[in-house]
């Protein structure tokens, strides 16, 4: 399988064999937990045999029912995009700012902008749900939203700085020679040139925010959980949480919606740019 | 401090030009919107956090003494709470350190070419999608008592008894791993990437086995990519929460920081509490992060980053 470039041996050196061993075993684990989920789902009754008693779709309709997918989806959904949205129009100008502009204070700006991605969730987020709490906005589509953008604005700013440093200042510069106004620079000039740059930071804090558990699940409540926070509760549900075979196919539609999500923004980007680092040395 | 240069009775054209020159002009208006989010959102409660740390509830004040630090006294105090920073750690620095360490070789080998490269890299990029709630569930059916694995090993005839994977320490850190080290290795295999191939193949030259190319070479410009990775990863781990309460065992094993936080929040209503705790859980994890970067500057210093 591991068809090697001309310049290596045609034997593989022990430590060759042994990654190979190594992301053989990831790729078992990984497989076995996929599939051993959707097996699940379908399954009647699984206890002690190697595939379950019968096949059978209701496990969807219940869950459909049982935990208001519909709302649940639409919420997830629904949040997600504000969140893109608001990040995107907040962070992209902030980005250009700190790729193009030295002035005082940068230093800090920087910190304030980095400091949420380099702590863990739980540390601003129990701070920040006590104030959404004593603002009346717990449990509130608006608290969600809110909390979310605390990693996402920064996640964009990150995301966005690179991708602005590469466009030569020199045709901004030219645009303004031609009497454009800030405003004009940015829509008609590096909009364009930067889109790209910004539907690869959508895509990742679409991901992130539909995927994000901890915060989302301090402000939620019913009507306003999403996807994840929902089976977090369905798993813990005082009692045991519900059959096992419900959550599994709530696990099911969720990894459907996150594929069906990428793959619609993949259609719009390259996904060879999210990690066009990696490809570049390699094929030239 | 941009608005100075803003307002327009004030401002004369040479205050504005002289703050133009330092670099304040109308365009760092741009960065407005960001500043508010991340003050309204992140500093004002970060802030309202602390304050709410030093006012304690009288039922910790009469248990643990220490007026208006009563919550710190009983963060340090009582064994359940402050086992916790030890439970974490004992977690979170294996999982970052394995996810790291693994993902070298692995992106050391995935840089040369052939055949079936790219969809290598998806299926290890893939678990990123999976989310932690989806890997517990896969991984309490797939490693159970009644899983395939036990399975298939009960079957061969390696095992007895079935093993205990999942509900302890092992299974969180499967989950660690299944969703740390895609995020490791993404992150490495870039920063390997920026090491420039004929450093290498200049050494080669020179007559240098793999390992010592490896070791004068690769290993010293990677060195701050690994550094960052670490961080990066470990601030992963170290915020478990859901696979510690889903694979783990929440009251023993895995009994880690962000699952007492959130106990003191949700369950006892106590904010003052759980933001303490909040707040040591970000101190420790800083810690480390200052620990791991100052490190770094002691091993090497010339250029950081392998880029260019």
């Amino acid at each position: 399988m591991a068809t090697t470039s001309l310049e290596r041996p045609l034997a593989a050196r022990p430590s060759t064999w042994f990654v190979w061993a190594g992301m053989t075993a990831f790729g078992v684990f990984l497989l076995g937990i996929l599939v051993a989920v959707v097996v699940d789902s379908f399954g009647r009754q699984w206890f002690d045999t190697w595939l379950p008693d019968g096949l059978t779709t209701e496990r969807y309709a219940e869950a459909w029912d049982r935990f208001a997918l519909g709302e649940v989806i639409g919420v997830t959904v629904g949040v997600a995009v504000l969140v893109v949205v608001i990040s995107v129009l907040v962070g992209v100008p902030a980005a250009y700012v700190l790729a193009r502009r030295d002035f005082p204070g940068k230093r800090a700006v920087m910190l304030l902008f980095l400091l949420p991605v380099l702590m863990p969730p739980i540390t601003y987020g129990i701070p920040l749900a006590t104030v959404m709490y004593s603002f009346g906005l717990g449990r509130t589509l608006t608290a969600v939203v809110l909390v979310n953008l605390v990693p996402s604005v920064p996640f964009v700013i990150l995301t966005m700085t690179p991708f602005i440093e590469q466009i030569n200042p020199a045709i901004e510069s030219a645009a303004r020679m031609c009497g454009a106004r800030t405003w004009q620079v940015f829509t008609r000039v590096l909009a364009p040139l930067l889109v790209p740059g910004i539907l690869a930071a959508a895509i990742l804090v679409l991901v992130r925010t539909v995927g994000l558990f901890e915060l989302t699940f301090l402000v939620s409540g019913p009507g306003s959980d999403t996807l994840v926070v929902a089976i977090y509760r369905g798993m813990t549900a005082a009692g045991g949480g519900e059959a096992r075979q419900l959550i599994s196919a709530l696990s099911v539609i969720y990894t459907a919606t996150m594929l069906v999500m990428l793959v619609v923004a993949l259609r719009f980007v390259n996904p060879t740019q999210l990690v066009a680092q990696v490809k570049e040395t390699r094929d030239d | 401090m941009s608005a100075v240069g803003q307002r327009p009775g004030r401002a004369t054209a040479s205050l504005r030009h002289r703050l133009a020159e330092r670099g304040v002009d109308p365009v760092l208006l741009l960065l407005l919107p960001g500043l508010v989010v991340a003050v309204a959102l992140f500093v004002y409660p970060f802030s309202y956090g602390i304050g709410l740390t030093v006012q304690p509830t009288a039922a910790m004040q009469e248990q643990w003494g220490g007026g208006i630090f009563a919550n710190y006294v009983a963060f340090f105090r009582d064994p359940f709470v402050f086992d916790s920073v030890w439970l974490t750690m004992r977690l979170a620095l294996p999982a970052a350190l394995f996810n790291v360490l693994a993902s070298v070789p692995v992106a050391m080998v995935l840089r040369h070419r052939f055949r079936g490269k790219r969809l290598l890299t998806s299926l290890l990029v893939l678990p990123i999608t999976l989310g932690t709630v989806l890997t517990a569930q896969g991984l309490l059916i797939f490693a159970g008592r009644q899983g395939w694995i036990n399975r298939v090993l009960l079957e061969f005839g390696l095992i007895d008894e079935p093993l205990k994977l999942v509900n302890n320490y092992l299974g969180v850190m499967f989950s660690l791993v299944i969703t740390g080290f895609p995020f490791a290795f993404l992150l490495i295999s870039s920063y390997l990437s920026g090491i420039d191939p004929s450093l290498e193949q200049a050494a080669k030259t020179l007559g240098a086995g793999w390992w010592q190319r490896f070791r004068r070479i690769v290993l010293p410009l990677l060195a701050p990519g690994l550094a960052t990775t670490f961080v990066l990863t470990f601030v992963l781990a170290f915020s478990v929460f859901p696979s510690a309460r889903l694979v783990g065992d929440a009251m023993g094993e895995t009994r880690v920081m962000s699952l007492m936080a959130f106990r003191a929040f949700g369950e006892q209503n106590d904010y003052a509490m759980a933001s303490t705790i909040a707040l040591m859980m970000g101190a420790v994890e800083l810690l480390v992060v200052v620990a791991v970067l100052g490190l770094r500057s002691l091993l090497y210093r010339g250029t950081t980053g392998g880029k260019g």
